[in-house]
């Protein structure tokens, strides 16, 4: 008869590989073997020595009024500004941080959808600017060649699956866009 | 100088910004020497992330010269060479004061819920990253260090994020003498996972991706068995099989949001940006894992929420442990590691990729071309 599976009783079936094999076979196996003596256990370290020489730190100058959660209570001392609101995607962002808090759906899917109107923001700005969106060479698509686009697709990889959309992603939306200008244009010459 | 800018889902382009300016006393700038992509920069490429601003320069894992310093920095000297933890934190905070870094309250005024992190996103403080020539360093005496003499600056940079968090998801897993542990993503964190679970004493370490080069890496730099989901028909069932029917003791998600094996969780969360992350890996762990086990999450998740299997884990009463990395916690311990040579981080470097071919490179990484693990960005100040 066979062994029962090993959950259905209290003992695993298979022993572990042994100590003296395992050092032999892994370099540093068991170093760090002892829970307790590992570099963040416990998690919290009360007292830890950080390099900071402040109760609290100087406040960066605020430059330009910065959104902020509604779940802090003040303006943290210290942020970014590497790329401060502007524009309508700049409005839907102020709007969500002013209104939402990070606890709400409504704050997170205004900002995807902010990130969307920002991007078609830029494109059309680029458009009036000696160095337009290039959706070739921005995209690195080059590297398809360099990189064994081909080749490197071979053998059992899932994401082929879904691979497909990229290209409709990136191009779709000029391609929308194209189409509807065109469409726009017949629609002005048809009512003269 | 140069800098990697972003321009709307999978558009990037290098283009002339401003030398970044000293904006607190304890900033420094840094010219970045050595930089690197990381698959959690893919989530921003791909648009996944919320409050990704075009304009916004990529990059948390970098290493170079202190160009510039604040007035009250006391550590650190123009002429430098330092690596750059990829947690932004002020060292002072209720969080920091108790080592938890990555949870800094000083940094990021858009969100609560998470840290600052070098460019990635305003949901994570809106600072601009070292995929560039400079980059701004907040807090140049917590975080950043003096690359050690000895020490390879390929290293250093994965360091700053790779090596720490791979290592971190390893202990999270409160891996015991003989554990069978579960890496779910041969990718850099994933592979640092494997390795650091044999320093942890397991007593076998699997690791599963589709990827079959990257797990020819994990059988040969980690010491794992390894298994290509695509290669069955239900990984979950397999994984008990090979378990005696039992599940793994620990299980590390090193995967994230843009995980592979179910097409709808990827194409809801991947391509129409309706959930935080696909969870195909976190719910593989959850199933995979035995009663009791603990699952460690250590792949990057966005804000909104994913459809997880909660139930499973609350029946089979797992311990669900997660973080992002407080690196410099890591530091003391993986540079001995890597000084006995149990660690040698650059083996997972396949591309150094000059900035102005950065373009190139992210495509390369998104799609997996050339056999990619680890794309290192060298700036033209090297």
């Amino acid at each position: 008869m066979t062994e029962p599976a090993t959950p259905y009783r209290a003992r695993k079936n298979t022993p572990p590989e042994s100590r003296d094999a395992l050092r032999a076979r892994i370099p540093g196996w068991g170093v760090d073997l002892d829970p307790k003596d590992r570099p963040s256990f416990p998690r919290e370290q009360p007292g830890i020595e950080t390099g900071a020489h402040w109760d609290f730190p100087d406040r960066q100058p605020e430059a330009q009024p910065r959104e902020r959660s509604i779940e802090h209570a003040m303006l943290p001392p210290v942020f970014g500004t590497s790329a401060p609101l502007k524009g309508a995607s700049g409005a839907i962002r102020r709007y969500a941080y002013r209104r939402y808090s990070e606890g709400r759906a409504a704050h997170w899917l205004l900002l995807i959808g902010a990130d969307r109107v920002d991007a078609w923001e830029s494109h059309l700005k680029s458009l009036a600017t000696l160095r337009p969106d290039n959706p070739v060479t921005e995209t690195g698509i080059g590297s398809e060649f360099s990189g064994n686009g081909f080749k490197s697709r071979a053998g059992k990889r899932v994401d082929v699956n879904h691979s497909w959309m990229d290209p409709a992603i990136v191009a779709g939306p000029w391609v929308l866009a194209g189409l509807g200008a065109v469409a726009v244009v017949r629609a002005l010459r048809g009512s003269r | 100088m140069r800098a990697m800018v972003y321009r709307g889902p999978y558009k990037i382009r290098v283009e002339e910004k401003d030398i970044p300016k000293i904006e607190h006393p304890n900033d420094a700038i840094i010219r970045v020497t050595t930089g690197a992509i990381c698959g959690s920069d893919l989530h921003l490429y791909h648009g996944m992330m919320p409050d990704t601003r075009v304009g916004t320069t990529f990059g948390h894992e970098f290493a170079g010269v202190v160009h510039q310093v604040g007035s009250s920095v006391q550590n650190l000297i123009p002429g430098d060479r330092v690596m750059v933890p990829f947690n932004v934190y002020c060292g002072s905070c209720w969080f920091c004061a108790r080592g938890l870094y990555s949870n800094c309250h000083n940094v990021n005024p858009n969100a609560t819920a998470v840290g600052g992190i070098y460019g990635y996103s305003h949901t994570c403080g809106g600072y601009d990253g070292g995929q560039a020539e400079f980059v701004r360093v907040p807090f140049a005496d917590v975080g950043p260090s003096r690359i050690p003499d000895w020490m390879d600056e390929e290293d250093a940079v994965l360091l700053t994020d790779a090596l720490p968090t791979g290592y971190f998801g390893a202990q999270l897993g409160d891996i015991v003498e003989g554990d069978t542990v579960v890496v779910f993503g041969a990718g850099p964190v994933g592979l640092f996972a494997a390795k650091s679970a044999w320093l942890m004493g397991a007593g076998r370490v699997i690791v599963v991706d589709h990827l079959d080069y990257r797990l020819e890496k994990a059988r040969s730099f980690a010491h794992a068995e390894t298994f290509n989901f695509a290669e069955y028909d239900d990984i979950v069932v397999h994984l008990k099989k090979q378990t005696d029917y039992l599940g793994a003791d620990v299980v590390i998600d090193a995967v994230g949001a843009e995980a592979d094996g179910n097409f709808l969780q990827h194409v809801t969360a991947t391509k129409f940006k309706l959930q935080g992350g696909s969870p195909v890996a976190l719910n593989w762990a959850i199933d995979s894992v035995r009663k009791g086990g603990t699952v460690s999450v250590v792949g990057a998740y966005g804000p909104i929420f994913s459809a997880v299997k909660f139930g499973d884990a609350l029946n089979k009463g797992l311990t669900l442990r997660m973080n992002q990395c407080p690196v410099k916690r890591q530091w003391p311990r993986l540079f001995e590691h890597i000084r006995n040579g149990y660690l040698k981080p650059n083996e997972l470097v396949t591309h150094r990729i000059p900035l102005e071919h950065i373009a190139e490179g992210y495509h390369m990484f998104s799609a997996k071309l050339d056999n990619i693990i680890k794309p290192l960005i060298i700036s033209a100040t090297a």
